[in-house]
């Protein structure tokens, strides 16, 4: 073998190990983004992630109650803002959720369709990082959101429904949903 | 037993109370204060709505703890306010009320819906008082005692 041919070997290998540990890092991100897509899509997210003009409640996800409508800013509309009633913590005397300025997402971050199914993974993937519809949230932003936005960290602090029981939570505790946006980050943020 | 102040259509109270008291028990029973209506406990009629912070609130479902420096105002304190006061006119002179039992709730949706939208189209109106339920079906007459009250506002 001349020595051309071991350089040409060598450097063959070398590419070829760049792109297998790219490939495993887009595979890694991908399998951090399932964890995510997981919790994104549980009751507590979706509920005021949907494609209507109304938000939803309950974990089966119906139509919220007293004909709440969305409002121009997610925030409701006049004589019936969503702070009309969610105050500024959980009021579990009365079954009431609740963290300073409760809101819908934007209709741009609508993460099912008008039937309230959620959507598949790539879309909402799709979705989560495009920043014309997060509202400019770079991959840095998607993981300070996640890991320290009042509403996120609500969903696992959210209180007792009207019953007294405890609301359910999302799949995944927080620690390990920021830890897998983290991860999904570091991979560049692949989508599937 | 806990002690609160509460500022209440513009008067410093003070009541003893269990934390978890919704506001709406705190005005009617400890304050007497009986114009705001309990109608379902849920949040789901309006019947109870009064301003907390100036914000249209269902009374039913805020504990008094919850409540905090924000101030109240309630039916019997809405007159004193000048869009308070030509809603109550328009309603009385159009003739809204038939048994009158959400007419507090609704008087007190339709104000801050004309503070946020001094003109507010029909589509506006609905959103807005849509979620404030008549049993006696008066909302004709409310959608015209709130386009009353617009016009002698403007």
């Amino acid at each position: 073998m001349t020595g051309r041919a071991v350089i040409a070997g060598v450097l063959g290998l070398a590419a070829s190990a760049s792109v297998a540990c790219r490939g495993g890092a887009k595979a890694e991100g991908l399998a951090a983004w399932n964890d995510v897509y997981a919790v994104l899509i549980s009751p507590r997210c979706l509920n005021c992630h949907t494609a209507t003009s109304s938000p939803a409640q309950g974990d089966d996800r119906r139509r919220h109650f007293a004909n709440v409508t969305r409002g121009p800013d997610g925030r409701g509309v006049p004589g019936l803002t969503c702070g009309g009633c969610h105050q500024q913590a959980n009021a579990d005397a009365t079954g009431v959720p609740g963290v300073p300025d409760w809101h819908l997402a934007p209709l741009s971050m609508q993460w099912q369709d008008p039937g309230g199914r959620a959507l598949a993974s790539a879309d909402v993937c799709r979705a989560v990082t495009d920043r014309s519809k997060n509202n400019g949230l770079d991959a840095r932003g998607l993981l300070k959101h996640h890991a320290e936005d009042a509403l996120v960290l609500w969903a696992w602090s959210p209180g007792v429904r009207a019953d007294g029981t405890p609301r359910s939570l999302p799949p995944r505790s927080h620690d390990a949903f920021v830890r897998a946006t983290r991860r999904w980050v570091e991979a560049g943020t692949p989508c599937p | 037993m806990t002690t609160f102040q509460l500022e209440v259509n513009g008067e410093r109270r003070t009541v003893a109370v269990d934390p978890s008291t919704p506001l709406l028990w705190v005005l009617r029973e400890g304050l007497q204060l009986t114009g705001t209506k309990y109608g379902c406990g849920i949040g789901a009629c309006g019947a109870c709505t009064v301003h907390l912070g100036g914000v249209a609130t269902r009374s039913c479902l805020v504990p008094i703890s919850l409540v905090g420096d924000r101030g109240v105002v309630t039916i019997e304190g809405i007159g004193k306010d000048a869009m308070g006061a030509a809603v109550q006119t328009a309603w009385v002179e159009t003739d809204v009320v038939q048994c009158g039992y959400c007419q507090s709730g609704q008087i007190m949706t339709a104000v801050a819906l004309l503070k946020a939208r001094p003109a507010p189209s029909d589509a506006e109106v609905e959103q807005s008082m849509g979620g404030t339920l008549c049993r006696c079906g008066t909302y004709v007459r409310i959608r015209a005692a709130v386009r009353r009250a617009s016009s002698q506002m403007k």
